[in-house]
């Protein structure tokens, strides 16, 4: 199936549509919350929490024996918050920096639930196969109430996020400033938080335990670059997250084998290369260019200013002078030389060159002008 | 002197782990006064403004505001925090984050309007930043966003301020309309606490000051305390080399 054929499926398959439906509004949720996450510096928390609701999963299962969806993601978002709230509370009652926290909780959540889904493997049950989806995530096997669930809870997220923007950018800047103008920025933080294992939970049988993270990070990232606007910046982080999930569920199956989490996550950073590289003011590109342009036009101003120098012993300003006289001043080339003469400053005769009156007063004002551009 | 009294603190104890960093500390502050706290490093000087504010749990002790509990009375205190405690790459404006002075009085969920607006213009204009207010606040120098620091608190037309280190990294002019706009809060009534570094200019800025170090050193009028006494007290060595009179 090729691309187009996916895009024309997309419209009349509708197991094509459901998922599709699913990863974008999975997408748009982990954008928009991912947005918090990374201007909290708590790129990695999502990792941690995602790791840590792997246990959750297992223990529902063992607890009801039952493969339902819900009730797994329930047990997800238990032991998720769990350790959300541990991470939490290691930070601020001992001196563990907070990736040491994080990594602790990260390792301890996930190797409880990898002896626990092994466990689970070897009994001899035939309930059991599957569970292992939530590892890496199958997003094949989403249905209809699954993605409805999604769309709730992102619609709850979205409602939240909109009545609380303004204390929820108070606490991302400036969280003591909050605490003193009377917001209580526990709560806040607590919110901000929940949010965020939630919205996880309900990756994790899309994207799957290991790369959900990703999905709340490059988003968010990708749009920092776009943006100096926090609104701006979620709500484009949102439409990345939701790109990348319907982009990478049509390059995933429009290919045999290639399952979509990990696609819908390589889009994403995609995404971030791209923008890390392209964006206007942020990007490594244009920064390049505009260093690379700023040295060339001081090296230009640096030897009209030598030439200057020169012009000034003499009475008049357009008195010839050979080339040569520049050869111990390294900041010429031909090409420079050319380069002033298109801007008037000098004229090229032969081997000899003269200031003209436009270059003498450029060179006059050549310093007043470098300070008033800081 | 038959002044009001603004901030009231009594036995305040404030400790990381096991050691004390605020030991059992008294002050009184009087209404429509411009107030250093000055200190060695580690003194406690940023910890006993941050109790004050309730940002840390004190072990001990209380702080009145007019007479009445900090908590009840938070719509007459606008603090400064040190420049250095936020991300200044977060992705806002100038004029956005002066409008974060006016959430206090909004209150939850609601958002700022025209007068919000109109206010945290004309504090921007005070502190002579209005030419910068789409500006983002990642290519503000730190004398500018000490300068939007400052706005913030006056849009919280507060009657008492109280200001984490306004002067650090800043150049001498911002200095000079820092200094300026606290003195016209003080002409204003209005109470002013600076947590400071340079010593020489106290007697110039300030009518009052308090030495601290962990414990309360001295309080009261500068034209009173500020001496070599009192200096070397706190400091622990000779302060009358080290600054010239």
């Amino acid at each position: 199936m090729s691309i187009t054929e996916y895009f024309n499926l997309l419209f009349t398959d509708y197991t094509l549509r459901t998922i599709s439906l699913g990863t974008a509004v999975l997408g748009a949720i982990c954008g928009m919350l991912g947005s918090f996450a990374v201007l909290r510096k708590q790129s990695l928390l999502g990792d941690a929490i995602s790791h840590a609701a792997l246990p959750g999963i297992a223990i529902a299962f063992l607890i009801t024996g039952a493969k339902d969806t819900n009730i797994l993601l329930l047990g997800a978002l238990v032991s998720g918050l769990i350790g959300a709230f541990w991470i939490r509370g290691m930070i601020s009652k001992t001196h563990l920096k907070s990736d040491t926290a994080l990594g602790l909780v990260l390792s301890l959540f996930f190797g409880f639930g990898m002896l626990l889904l092994t466990y689970i493997q070897k009994q001899p049950n035939a309930n059991q196969a599957g569970l292992d989806k939530y590892l890496f995530g199958q997003a094949a096997t989403l249905v209809e109430s699954d993605v409805l669930l999604m769309v709730l809870v992102t619609a709850i997220a979205l409602v939240v996020v909109l009545l609380f923007w303004k204390e929820f950018k108070l606490l991302l800047f400036d969280s003591d400033y909050a605490n003193t103008l009377g917001f209580n920025t526990k709560f806040i933080d607590i919110l901000i938080t929940f949010f965020i294992v939630l919205a996880i939970v309900i990756g994790l049988q899309t994207v799957g335990v290991v790369l959900m993270s990703a999905m709340l990070l490059a988003p968010a990232a990708a749009a920092r670059q776009w943006t100096s606007s926090l609104a701006v910046m979620v709500f484009l982080a949102a439409l990345i997250g939701a790109f990348s999930g319907v982009f990478g569920t049509a390059i995933s199956a429009s290919q045999d084998n290639l399952s979509t989490g990990p696609v819908i996550v390589l889009v994403a950073s995609f995404f971030v290369v791209v923008s890390f590289v392209f964006s206007p003011t942020r990007g490594l590109l244009f920064k390049q260019i505009r260093l690379i342009k700023n040295r060339r036009d001081l090296q230009l101003k640096k030897t009209l200013q030598f030439m200057y120098g020169i012009a000034q012993t003499h009475e008049n300003i357009d008195h010839p002078h050979t080339i040569r006289i520049l050869n111990n001043f390294q900041g010429f080339t031909k090409k420079s030389l050319r380069k002033m003469e298109e801007n008037q400053w000098i004229l090229l005769n032969k081997q000899q060159w003269s200031l003209t009156l436009k270059g003498f007063t450029e060179a006059q004002n050549l310093f007043n002008q470098q300070t008033q551009h800081e | 002197m038959t002044q009001k009294i603004a901030i009231q603190v009594d036995d305040l104890t404030v400790a990381y782990n096991y050691k004390p960093v605020l030991w059992d500390i008294d002050l009184v502050i009087p209404e429509g006064v411009l107030m250093a706290i000055v200190g060695p490093n580690g003194a406690g000087k940023s910890t006993l403004i941050k109790a004050i504010l309730g940002i840390i749990e004190p072990i001990a002790g209380s702080v009145t505001i007019y007479g009445k509990p900090y908590k009840k009375q938070r719509k007459l205190v606008a603090y400064v925090p040190q420049k250095g405690s936020v991300d200044w790459d977060f992705p806002t404006t100038a004029l956005d984050v002066v409008m974060m002075g006016t959430y206090g009085s909004l209150g939850w969920i609601k958002r700022p309007g025209q007068k919000q607006k109109k206010a945290a213009l004309e504090a921007l204009e005070k502190v002579g930043m209005l030419s910068f207010k789409s500006r983002q606040i990642s290519q503000l120098s730190g004398g500018q966003q000490q300068r939007i620091f400052l706005a913030r608190a006056l849009v919280q037309n507060a009657s008492i301020y109280f200001m984490d280190e306004p002067f650090q990294g800043v150049d001498a002019s911002t200095e000079i309309a820092i200094i300026n706009i606290l003195k016209e809060l003080r002409k204003a009534g209005k109470t002013v606490v600076v947590v400071h570094h340079d010593l020489q200019t106290v007697p110039e800025y300030f009518d009052w000051v308090t030495f601290l170090n962990v414990k309360k050193i001295a309080t009261g009028a500068v034209k009173d305390i500020f001496n070599d006494d009192n200096l070397t007290k706190t400091y622990g060595i000779n302060y009358k080399v080290a600054v010239n009179k």
